[in-house]
């Protein structure tokens, strides 16, 4: 008797080549989707390209010295650069960060972990009204109650923590109260007011996906309540706290109403941030604007662009972060 | 009868005491209610002595390290370090949940009590005609600055919520090949700073095609702020519905335009109308963007199309930088009835946001009853 | 029985024959990517008659049922071969277009899913307005109460066509959702363990549907409770996958045999419970 061993061959079944065949409305119904989406591209694009082309004229006048020059006289024909402004810019929403992001995080740890459920909710909505309200006002109430409550802060870190270089404000005679207001660090306080509601939002939303069964794990184990944030919730949550940190430093790098309030500009860099005078690119825009002439604007135009550049970039890396760091459902940021 | 009644029934009539579980120990409340006191009591005694600080301020913030370290200490020795630490951490934590609150009615209180002896009807129906930098600043009125204001915002919305919607569409339903790239794209256009948005419409809609300064140039901007987010916030909203609805319509035989526009949108629109309401609070008080657009005005001007307008935002901001006392209060003014819009739009989100998809409002209820279905 | 007086006639304008018709799967397969998840499957589930999918959880039951009705293809990854007909026609291959396949092969899901945002009685209507069909008013009541009849639920919900969909109990609203299928009048009808989210009373009630609409429509039906499927279907297929295999069909046939004297010691061993 003979065997015969057929040979294994592996039978290619062929998969179906489906074909949708879209009605007409679906079709029109999705070019229409892709259209609105595109738009968002399109007006980036847009933003991008008009600042250019109206900065163009400033910047082929100032060249490089655009990023290191600290006047800005270009409606007298004089020299202009966001050499002071930029890191004015940037000393102001250090401030408003190191305000924020630390009172964030206890704000955002009290919501998910300490608040009983039904102040939960409440908290929450509170938070979100907070991120609500203008800025305007908030600049209002901290030039006008805040401001002078907080000369007397800055009075006393002058006097008491003038060593640190930051605090050291030098004054001809007696250090007086008006040689504090309008300054860095008051406008900074006042843009922190601003980002808790932001930062706060984008943690607790963070912390509240720390995975549950960890968290009992731990309580299970005997530890206490501070043993569950410093080893389940603090680790799982860093990636929202390096995100929420990073929306705040955009929010705060872009806020203009508040700190035009609250400064009094200056083009000339100082390095304590106690003392009178201080500047952001944003208010610079907001104030310069109605006195500027032709290449007056067009440098306003450079600066808002450099502003726009660096916030993109920072606002990007904050969503990359944040997204990481959740799954799916998200709130707005 | 339904499986539910049956429940009902069956539910014994008294039901056995439940046992209340505390979160908060007695001896911890103690411990933290007698740490506050004496640290009160001892700041009172050394403030001003021995410690560097003067004025209210000073006085708090002293009393506040006191107690902070009193709590830790006494806990120590009641029980042990790691429940002081505990502790510690339970305190500053609530301290931060209270300073997120404090804010809120510092700034509504300080708002209201600056702003509302020189609030009267008047304001709503009266711009700044006969106003001069010396009158009362009972005199004149808003009401220039309230139509732009809701004007222009009126403007930003019919531009950028239906592109926004549809955005949203196209991330959560369409789910095309550029959908990655647009969330990015969003996330980062919604954190655009306001005075950039004014800055461009400025450069493209008056520099370039030479329009003037318009109301209509400030809804422009503004919509820049408003559609990336309405685009984020409408997707997270439809990302909510429940996908097995989806596929419910799909298996009667919809086609993706019905089952988005029959099922998706239907089921997700309470979450829509709280996104753009929630939206809209914050464009409102957008000052920014407007410096630059509308130009400012003293009087009623209802044509956002041609001419100057004033804003709310813009009214605030040009005058509490006057020297005269007259026109600060009228900007404070302005600013309370500017978060009174704040607040009333965000309780209406509110109150629509509570609503389920099966919330069915009357005049619906009137088209179901004429169309046989209710 | 009052189930049974669904004596009103009603005609949806339509220009496609309604009458019943079989189904019938030749050689299929599926993939989730690189996953064979079924591997050739060969199946009749004639016309007017009751087919139950049995099987242990995981063996691709539901993605061959959603083979059927093309909902298969919505999974982004997925992808199938072989060949289906619908009354000898190839319904991947035909130019008949996807909503009409559909239209014409109902399915009522695991979950009850009513849309939220509608009342009952659009629940019922949903499918026209889905399909962009029109009718009049008095048709479209007509309709709500034939439908919700067939179903079974019209005197629960005779006087709550007007509440949100959602706020009947489950079973009642499992059988909207049969009532919501049957509104396009499909010549089969797919349901996916329809009862498993379900008490025994309501499971009751959803059975003696079937039984009531078979006479029109021809039913697929997984279910993993063996007395319901000796109960409801006259054919039977056991579906089975070995460890890390795609899953296939090891036996079909009529109920009666496969329940009571099955070829496959397999098949025996899993209608006496004795694994899966
Ligand atoms: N969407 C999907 N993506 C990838 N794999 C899937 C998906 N759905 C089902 N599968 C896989 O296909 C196999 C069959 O699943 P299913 O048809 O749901 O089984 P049953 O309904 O018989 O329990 C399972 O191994 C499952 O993991
Ligand atoms: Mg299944």
């Amino acid at each position: 008797m003979t065997i015969t061993i057929e040979p294994d061959v592996e039978i290619v079944e062929e998969r179906i080549d489906i074909q949708v065949r879209r009605s007409t409305a679906d079709r029109v119904y999705r070019a229409a989707a892709t259209a609105a989406g595109a738009t968002t591209f399109v007006l980036m694009g847009l933003i991008g390209t008009f600042l250019l082309v109206r900065g163009t004229g400033a910047f082929r006048k100032s060249g490089f010295s655009f990023f290191t020059e600290f006047a800005w006289q270009p409606d007298l024909g004089g020299k202009f650069g966001v050499g002071a402004v930029l890191p004015y810019t940037i000393a102001i929403a250090l401030v408003a960060l190191t305000i924020a992001v630390p009172v964030s995080i206890l704000a955002a740890l009290f919501i998910t972990e300490y608040a009983p459920r039904r102040a939960r909710r409440i908290l929450t909505s509170i938070v979100d009204l907070l991120a609500a309200v203008p800025s305007l006002i908030y600049g209002l109430w901290g030039l006008f109650s805040l401001q002078p409550r907080l000369v007397k802060l800055s009075k006393w870190m002058a006097d008491h923590l003038g060593f640190i270089p930051i605090f050291r404000v030098r004054a001809e005679g007696p250090k007086t109260l008006s040689l504090f207001p309008s300054s860095t660090f008051i406008a900074g306080i006042i843009v922190s007011l601003m980002l808790i509601p932001i930062c706060t939002a984008v943690m607790r939303e963070v912390f509240g996906q720390a995975p549950t069964n960890e968290k009992e794990g731990a309580l299970a184990l005997g530890g206490t309540r501070w043993g569950v944030i410093r080893d389940v919730i603090l680790p799982f949550g860093r990636g929202g706290i390096i995100g929420g940190a990073m929306l705040s430093l955009g929010r705060a790098l872009g806020e203009t109403i508040a700190v035009t309030l609250i400064i009094s500009p200056v083009f000339t860099p100082k390095l304590d941030i106690l003392s009178q005078g201080s500047n952001s690119i944003a208010a610079l825009i907001a104030l310069k604007f109605s006195e500027s002439n032709e290449l007056g604007i067009s440098a306003l135009m450079a600066a808002g662009l450099t502003l726009f550049v660096i916030t993109l970039l920072i606002n990007s890396m904050a969503s990359f972060i944040v997204s990481k760091s959740r799954s799916g459902e998200a709130t707005e940021i | 009868m339904t499986d539910t009644e049956l429940d009902t029934e069956l539910a014994p009539a008294t039901e056995p005491e439940r046992i209340r579980i505390r979160t908060l120990d007695p001896d911890d409340a103690t411990a933290v209610g007698g740490s506050a006191l004496a640290s009160l009591a001892l700041t009172w005694l050394i403030y001003g002595r021995l410690v560097p600080l003067t004025g209210g301020l000073g006085f708090w913030v002293c009393w506040y390290i006191i107690f902070v370290t009193a709590v830790w200490a006494v806990t120590r020795q009641l029980s042990d370090a790691i429940h002081a630490r505990d502790q510690l951490a339970r305190v500053i934590i609530w301290s931060g949940g209270m300073a997120v609150i404090a804010p809120l009615l510092l700034v509504v209180g300080y708002t209201i009590s600056r702003g509302y002896h020189a609030l009267r009807p008047s304001f709503f129906v009266e711009d700044q005609r006969y106003v001069g930098a010396l009158s009362k600043s009972t005199e004149g009125g808003g009401a220039h600055a309230i139509i732009g204001t809701l004007q222009q915002v009126g403007l930003a919305l019919v531009i950028s919520v239906p592109l926004g919607v549809m955005s949203a569409v196209y991330l959560s339903e369409v789910k095309g090949r550029l959908a990655r790239p647009l969330r990015t794209a969003t996330d980062a256009m919604s954190a655009v700073p306001s005075i950039v948005a004014g800055l461009f419409i400025y450069a493209i809609w008056i520099l370039s095609f030479g329009q003037s300064q318009t109301g209509f140039a400030g809804s422009l901007a503004l919509s820049v702020l408003f559609l990336p987010t309405v685009t984020r916030t409408s997707e997270v909203v439809l990302r909510l519905v429940p996908g097995g609805l989806r596929e419910a319509s799909l298996a009667l035989g919809g086609g993706d335009w019905r089952t988005t526009s029959r099922v998706v949108l239907p089921t997700a629109r309470s979450g829509l109308a709280t996104a753009v309401i929630l939206g809209m609070a914050r464009v409102i008080g957008e000052t920014a963007p407007l410096i630059l657009t509308i130009g400012g005005a003293f009087v009623v001007n209802a044509n956002p199309f041609s001419g100057k307008q004033d804003s709310l935002p813009y009214f605030v901001f040009r005058l509490v930088r006057f020297p005269q006392e007259s026109q600060i209060d009228r900007a404070w003014t302005g600013a309370l009835v500017l978060l009174m819009l704040v607040l009333v739009l965000f309780v209406i989100a509110r109150i629509i946001g509570g609503r389920g998809p099966d919330h069915i409002g009357r005049l619906r209820r009137r088209r179901l009853k004429k169309e046989g279905l209710a | 029985m009052t189930l049974l007086d669904n004596t009103t006639e009603f005609v949806v304008p339509s220009t496609i024959d309604r009458s019943r018709v079989e189904m019938e799967a030749r050689n299929v397969a599926c993939w989730f990517g690189d996953n064979k998840v079924l591997a050739d499957v060969n199946l009749q589930m004639p016309a007017g008659e009751v087919t139950a999918l049995i099987g242990p959880s995981g063996c691709g039951k539901s993605t061959f049922l959603r083979t059927l009705n093309r909902m298969h293809e919505l999974v982004p990854s997925a992808s199938l071969a072989g060949t289906i007909t619908l009354g000898g026609e190839d319904i991947y291959r035909s130019r008949l277009p996807v909503t009409e396949t559909r239209r014409r092969v109902g399915m009522v899901f695991q979950k009850p899913n009513p849309f939220p945002a509608m009342t009952v009685a659009e629940n019922v209507v949903s499918g026209l307005k889905l399909a962009g069909v029109k009718v009049t008013r008095s048709e479209r009541q007509d309709l709500v109460e034939h439908c919700l009849r067939r179903a079974g639920l019209w005197q629960e919900v005779e006087k709550r066509l007007g509440d949100p969909g959602r706020a009947l109990s489950g079973g009642q609203q499992q059988r909207l959702c049969i009532a919501r299928a049957l509104a396009v009048e499909p010549q089969v009808l797919l349901m996916d363990e329809p009862c498993s989210a379900l008490d025994p009373t309501s499971t009751r009630r959803i059975e003696e549907t079937i039984a009531t609409l078979q006479e029109t429509i021809t039913i697929v039906i997984v279910t993993h409770n063996m007395q319901q499927a000796q109960r409801v279907s006259q054919r039977c297929a056991f579906f089975l996958a070995a460890y890390g295999e795609p899953g296939h069909i090891v036996e079909s046939g009529t109920t009666e045999r496969i329940f009571n004297n099955p070829d496959d010691p397999r098949t025996s061993d899993y209608v006496q419970g004795r694994f899966g």
